[in-house]
């Protein structure tokens, strides 16, 4: 930090240990969820330089810029990363860990020690992802869903991948079990299940299924890793096992985890949504039930993921029905949102800007995820651009633009120092027309039947790929000037008071940088609701 | 919800227990027993209702579930009602292949 | 300074969500054999006779018997008999060692009759066959992975009790430690009919 008006640097220069080490061995919830955000930022960086790649070898048919295998392996890593190291820990792990614990009025969370138990399960995690990709028979080329028969006979370092998941899943776990203690034993005097702020409920449901559903992916990842070892053969059918049986393991933690990606993004935006339009969330109940109520649907609907697997005829039309149902508390949740905008008093500082986009994305995103949910539209777009394209709609439009929002909206809390609005207003514009500019082209190339994960493509897809490609260095741009501005607001911009946006939760109610304990000598006593602005007035920077 | 003090459970008599432990073992040979009775499909039913009536003895006497709150029983029917949702829709598939 | 303020209930309750995960955990492994069964029913029964239902019962018996005495541990802590309660702690232990000793000679016998995964001979018995041993030895290899660890758990905190860093005030670590050697029984409750007692 450097040191330009104030002196103040909060939980950053407190610490029982100096030096490095009172960061690596700190149970403080705020060290932790930095340490997190540094990792899960340079993953993203990572991952992004990868999406690039695979972009740039679509430009053209055929072989552009790296062979076939190279492309596999490109893809698999992308996915392992995005999923794994990015967006299943983006907010959780980092937000949630720095955000949490104040919101509720608590020192810390139950278990710190767990707590940076889980951080270092993420490094493992994180190192061995990284080590497969340059060891063994050479970077996995299975996709991030490690599918069967394949990921069994491939001689790619499949196993390190399926250990660097298992140690995320751990890690993922442990933070569930985290939260979810946390919200019930350790809130504040008044904060009663009422006044919790929606980004916590998100975050308990989160947790919950975090807890729930993390073990499956386990179990199921030890077997393939088992099959490898030993030959054994569980999935396989000549020796009576059932490879449709690991898709169903596979989704059964893996569509849960989706939700575990999108929930705490949807409860930044309802963090983000009512103080900038100055006005207390619409349908506070509808929109905490709707947590949970998407968590324990999004648990009945996996196998929408494997309507071409052969599974029966008849399952496919009780997941088909089921996957509808999700729609109705992702519905409820946008139409509160823009209700809330409705006559509110709106300021589109970046964080909003953000919050909009995410609405708009997510929107389209769980639209076109209704036509996949649909069977016999699903037969047609299963493993097309479109799927691609959707999905990057959910967790990028949504969850991405979730993550950047949450970004703006709290980095000042935390560092204490204000970024530039102009600039984080430009690269979010950018970011805005590239996203959509590289997405609506994979889904609409999807509809004309591009498959996808293939690296070379007939002709006729080419206009729209190269549209997707140009679009995702718009896309880069956009990032580049957002993490920039962020970077130097961090380190130079204008310190602000502990409310620069005028919102009412408890985290704005002390210092920022927030010292260690987050709270002074007395415990705090809450005693009105997260979203009750009258007479919360915004400090000046 | 938010006292933190000590809270302790009275200390239950190794009589509950050892009676418990007896029950257990009975109900071991149980199973044991029904299990060279050919009752056709009804055996593997029978195998886990017995088993199902065994760990709950275990859950709520040596886990002490019956001293704890609330909380604790929802989280484990939250739990049962997971496991039979992943169950049950697995072989909404498989029964009907 | 008051972050470390003490909250048993909630170590407890972060235990318990602790063993959800574990029970998920092993309801694949149930899920598949269920599958399985369900297709092979009588080629499942034929390979079930292959166990040795001697080993299996003896070992629930000494499984049960070793819940028991942690369980007696507790309560033995809590009535401040510190003495009885290492005692018990360790007859636990040992109990453990007996379980895995005994799953030792079951499965060297098995594997020296050609019974163990990706075998010959299992490969010729049938896919019902192959698939229910499979699963036998991913299962019951797992399970005494956490026999294993739960044992080391109580050995653990037995010395911490010896040492006096567990007492009858604060015993939290040890109710968890049984409470996962608990869930071993648990597990175990439903593997032994399931594997052991098919007709």
């Amino acid at each position: 930090m450097s040191e330009t008006t104030s002196t103040y640097t909060g939980f950053w220069k407190e610490s029982p240990r100096s030096g490095i080490l009172g960061w690596l061995l700190s149970t403080d919830h705020k060290r932790i969820g930095i340490m997190y955000l540094g990792c899960i930022v340079t993953m993203f960086l990572v991952g992004v330089c990868l999406g690039l790649a695979i972009r740039l070898e679509l430009i053209a048919p055929g072989e552009t810029i790296m062979g076939a295998q190279t492309y596999n392996a490109t893809f698999t890593v992308h996915g392992v990363i995005m999923i794994f190291l990015f967006i299943i820990p983006s907010i959780p792990a980092a937000f949630g860990n720095l955000i949490l614990p104040i919101q509720i009025g608590a020192r810390d969370v139950s278990f710190p020690k767990l707590n940076l138990l889980s951080w270092y399960c993420y490094v493992v995690g994180a190192i061995l992802a990284v080590f497969a990709i340059f060891s063994g028979g050479g970077a996995p080329d299975t996709g991030w869903t490690f599918y069967v028969p394949f990921s069994t006979q491939t001689t790619t370092n499949v196993n390190l991948a399926l250990m660097a998941a298992f140690m995320l899943g751990f890690s993922s776990i442990l933070t569930g079990i985290n939260f979810v203690t946390t919200i019930h034993r350790l809130r504040a005097e008044g904060m009663g299940w009422g006044r919790l702020p929606l980004f916590v409920w998100t975050l308990y449901a989160t947790a919950w299924i975090q807890v729930l559903a993390t073990p499956m992916l386990g179990i199921t990842l030890v077997i393939v890793m088992f099959e490898r070892v030993f030959g054994a053969g569980l999935f396989d059918a000549a020796r009576g096992g059932d490879p449709i049986l690991y898709q169903h393991l596979f989704w059964i933690y893996s569509h849960p985890a989706v939700y575990i990606m999108i929930l705490p993004g949807m409860g930044v935006i309802s963090e983000v949504i009512p103080t900038f339009a100055r006005k207390p969330l619409f349908g506070y109940w509808a929109m905490a039930l709707s947590s949970l109520a998407i968590a324990f649907a999004g648990s009945l609907v996996w196998a929408h993921h494997m309507y071409a697997s052969g599974m029966s005829d008849f399952s496919i039309l009780v997941f088909s029905l089921l996957t509808f149902i999700v729609a109705i508390p992702s519905a409820i949740k946008i139409f509160n949102w823009v209700s809330t905008l409705y006559k509110g008093s709106i300021e589109l500082a970046p964080p909003m800007l953000h919050a909009l986009a995410f609405i708009f994305n997510f929107a389209i995103g769980g639209l076109g995820g209704l036509a996949l949910g649909a069977a016999a539209s699903d037969i047609h777009l299963h493993d097309t651009t479109f799927v691609v394209g959707h999905f990057h709609y959910t967790m990028f439009g949504g969850t991405g633009f979730a993550f950047f929002a949450a970004l703006h909206y709290w980095l000042p809390k935390f560092t204490g120092r204000m970024y530039n609005h102009k600039w984080a207003t430009i690269a979010w514009g950018i970011l805005f027309v590239g996203f959509n500019v590289t997405y609506m082209s994979m889904q609409a190339v999807g509809i004309q039947g591009m498959p996808r994960r293939y690296y070379d493509y007939l002709p006729e897809f080419q206009p729209l790929n190269l549209v997707a490609t140009v679009g995702s260095w718009v896309l880069a741009v956009g990032l580049l000037i957002m993490f920039v501005n962020l970077w130097q607001g961090m380190r130079n911009g204008r310190p602000v008071g502990k409310n620069p946006w005028g919102s009412a939760t408890l985290e704005w109610d002390v210092p920022s940088p927030p010292p260690m304990e987050n709270f002074g000598e007395e415990d705090p006593v809450v005693t009105k609701g997260p979203y009750e602005f009258k007479g919360v007035v915004a400090d000046e920077y | 919800m938010s006292e933190h003090n000590h809270e302790t459970h009275e200390p239950v008599p190794y009589r509950t227990f050892i009676l418990i432990w007896v029950a257990l073992i009975i109900l071991t040979g149980v199973t044991i027993a029904v299990s060279r009775v050919d009752l056709k499909e009804l055996n593997i039913w029978v195998a886990l209702g017995v088993a199902s009536f065994k760990s709950s003895l275990v859950l709520f006497f040596f886990m002490h579930l019956r001293q704890e709150s609330r909380l604790f029983r929802v989280g484990l029917l939250i739990l049962l009602v997971i496991l039979a949702i992943f169950l049950g829709l697995t072989f909404v598939d498989v029964l009907y292949r | 300074m008051s972050i470390e303020h003490r909250d048993d209930t909630g170590a407890r309750f972060g235990m318990w969500l602790f063993l959800y995960t574990e029970v998920i955990l092993f309801s694949g492994l149930f899920i598949l054999y269920a599958v399985a069964l369900m297709k092979y029913p009588e080629q499942y029964s034929q390979a079930s006779h292959k166990l040795n239902i001697y080993f299996g019962s003896i070992n629930t018996v000494v499984l049960l018997t070793s819940s028991l005495t942690v369980a007696l541990a507790i309560s033995a802590i809590q009535m401040k008999r510190i003495k009885q309660c290492l005692t018990l702690c360790w007859v636990t232990v040992a109990l453990a060692i007996v379980f895995l000793i005994n799953k030792y000679f079951e499965w060297s016998a098995e594997i020296s009759h050609g019974i163990y995964p990706g075998s010959e001979t299992l490969a010729e018995m049938g896919a019902g066959v192959t698939s229910f041993f499979n699963l036998y030895y991913f299962t019951a290899g797992l399970h005494g992975l956490h026999v294993f660890i739960g044992a080391t758990l109580i050995a653990v905190v037995a010395i911490m009790t010896a040492k006096g860093k567990v007492t009858s005030e604060r015993y939290t670590l040890l109710e968890n430690s049984a409470l996962y050697w608990h869930l071993v029984d648990l597990v175990w409750i439903f593997v032994f009919p399931l594997y052991y007692l098919i007709l």
